[in-house]
């Protein structure tokens, strides 16, 4: 198929002004047109940006200086020194572990739950996907706002409820992490819940009237039949839940600002103060490409437990 | 014994049970799965875990509820019974200060015609190289298709730095172009395509080309016919993705004649002072056209997260 395709497409190119090529037989391709625009796209705003950044990580690159002075790897070496860094890492970290656990944990749980098809259950997987279409600042603002001690619903229900001193949620260097945790698991969950429904809905239902002669209840069926059939789609929601929580960015511009103290700010965030609050872009090409071997060392872990997990 | 049967698997509250027998009339019904589980226990945690489950999903549903209620309530009344979840008097306030206090109705074009500009160049660029990728070969060919894998490995920080200095040298900051051309393709677009574009027969093609159709007349008329359904997933999720875009159009527009609604909201909600109503009705606004298309097109953002999923 693939030898006719070619023949027959090159037949037809020179109909549309083709250019002949020298040292070749072979005439104008036309693929190449179809092609084009993504190539020069990818070229000029993709891959010549990861080459330049690799190189402006190298630099002391300052927008608008005359000179941008080669240092090496002064700017990782920095970093490595730099304990604003390492807080930031610890709160990404943080966020990515719990939200990715809490995600995949309740969304297989709602998921297990809501897996047949009636009425009520669409409903309800309607209700837990809605959060999906809404941006993570609105979600951010809705809920900085709902947490408002002033305003905010639920400090005014804790106190009818006889709370006499409510916490601080966003205002508190403790407490704003875990918030902002919460927040993101409440916006995630219906994402990991609509692909482990899609995953179970592949489940072969043999296999569970197989499961129900050999005499398994609900909870072995579950661990014997349900868990290893999602093994593919929990490793995708993992994956995909590890690597945008170490890219946490919106939800805690919109909540916290980074703050209290700093309490919440998260690598993406330092890299954008960096980068175009105080234009060290030098700086924050290093921690981008931190950021960067952080995801493809977490990615490839995982991916490397689920293969060692497949063959034994 | 039949129908005592039948009522333990109603005990049970699991619909699978109580399915299977209905559809296996032949064979005799298995109650196995009670073994172990007294009746009251089963039936209590069913009802528990249905309990749960509609308590977390009014838990969702609760912060976009308050969000109307802020949006169409003074700010009075707010403050004077902020347990109350809806307005006692409903008003445009909120609506109307909206539009007074920030560009709103700019902001709304500007989301459109970044959004919607950024997902149809997206799709068609995207599609023209996977038609390429999958049905005709040319020299680079594979080279080509690493190469995009390869940048799809690659976080958007590490570029957004140095395409942000281009910008500013082209002189697109705070432009529709600067928004959109850097956007308007995508690795995972043409990754996507090319597989659903090989799986097509090639009959088709074949037939096409004895009939004297060329390359563009292929993919015009043959394959992007065929991909009706693929296409639709992809701009629903696309298009949603972008609407909700923060950190790009953050970074490209800082006027806020050329914001988008996340960036211009998310700078307004920091203002001290912040009309609440005028903020919910804003948030509200800016969530309503995506609201409304998942509503109206559920399945194809199902589609569209489970596709990406699964593969």
């Amino acid at each position: 198929m693939a030898a006719l395709t070619d023949s027959s497409g090159l037949a037809r190119a020179p109909a549309r002004g083709a250019v002949p090529r020298r040292s070749s037989r072979r005439r104008f391709n036309s693929a190449y047109l179809f092609v084009a625009p993504s190539v020069v796209i990818i070229a000029v705003f993709i891959a010549e940006p990861i080459v330049q950044s690799a190189w402006m990580s190298l630099h002391n690159w300052t927008i608008g200086a005359a000179d941008n002075p080669f240092v090496g790897l002064a700017n990782f070496t920095a970093l490595w020194h730099d304990s604003r860094f390492w807080n930031a890492l610890r709160v990404t970290v943080t966020y990515t572990g719990v939200v990715t656990v809490g995600q995949v944990g309740l969304g297989l749980a709602i998921a297990s739950r809501l897996r047949r098809t009636t009425w009520y259950s669409s409903l309800l997987r309607t209700a837990y996907f809605f959060p999906f279409v809404a941006s993570l600042v609105v979600v951010g603002i809705i809920w900085k706002f709902l947490l408002d001690p002033q305003v905010g619903l639920i400090d005014a229900w804790l106190s009818a409820l006889g709370v006499s001193s409510p916490p601080q949620w966003l205002e508190s260097t403790a407490l704003a992490l875990p918030t902002v945790i919460a927040v993101g698991i409440w916006k995630n969950v219906g994402f990991t819940m609509i692909v482990l429904l899609a995953g179970m809905q592949q489940v072969p239902a043999d296999l569970y009237e197989a499961a129900m002669l050999d005499g398994a209840g609900p909870w072995r069926r579950f661990t014997a039949v349900t868990l290893p059939s999602l093994r593919p789609a929990l490793l995708f929601t993992t994956l995909i839940a590890t690597i945008t929580g170490l890219q946490l960015f919106d939800l805690v511009f919109a909540m916290t600002s980074g703050g209290p103290t700093f309490s919440t700010e998260s690598i993406v965030m330092y890299l954008y103060e960096k980068g175009f609050v105080e234009f060290q872009m030098g700086y924050a090409s290093a921690i981008a490409w931190v950021l960067f071997v952080i995801i493809l060392a977490v990615s490839a872990v995982q991916l490397r437990v689920a293969r060692s997990r497949d063959g034994g | 014994m039949a129908a005592s049967e039948m009522i333990a698997h109603r005990d049970l509250g699991s619909e699978r049970l109580g399915r299977v027998p209905t559809r296996l009339p032949g064979r005799p019904r298995r109650v196995a799965s009670l073994m172990g589980a007294p009746r009251w226990a089963a039936r209590t945690g069913g009802a528990l875990s249905w309990l749960v489950v509609v308590v977390g999903a009014a838990a969702i549903l609760l912060p976009f509820a308050w969000m109307l209620g802020v949006a169409f309530r003074t700010n009075a009344d707010l403050y004077t019974d902020p347990a109350r979840l809806w307005p006692d008097q409903w008003t445009l306030h909120g609506v109307r200060a909206v539009l007074d206090q920030l560009p709103f109705t700019r902001l709304i074009i500007n989301t459109f015609v970044f959004a919607g500009g950024t997902t149809v160049l997206m799709l068609l660029f995207d599609s023209m190289t996977a038609f390429a990728l999958a049905r005709l070969r040319f020299r680079g060919r594979n080279v080509l298709f690493l190469l995009i894998l390869a940048t799809l490995m690659v976080p958007f920080q590490v570029t957004l730095v140095p395409v942000f200095l281009t910008i500013y040298h082209l002189g697109w900051l705070n432009s529709y172009q600067g928004l959109i051309v850097p956007r308007a393709t995508s690795a995972l677009g043409i990754f996507l395509l090319r597989q659903f574009f090989r799986q097509l027969p090639g009959e088709l093609d074949e037939a096409a080309r004895i009939d004297g159709a060329g390359n563009f007349a292929i993919y015009w008329r043959i394959i992007l016919p065929n991909a009706k359904p693929v296409l639709a997933t992809l701009f629903i999720i696309q298009f949603a993705a972008l609407w909700n875009d923060f950190l790009w159009p953050l970074v490209i527009s800082s006027q806020t004649q050329m914001q988008t609604l996340p960036a211009a909201l998310t700078l307004f909600s920091s203002q001290s002072g912040v009309d609440h109503a005028a903020l919910m009705a804003g948030a509200a606004i800016s969530l309503t056209p995506l609201a409304i298309a998942f509503l109206l097109l559920q399945r194809y953002f199902v589609q569209g997260v489970a596709t990406t999923g699964i593969k």
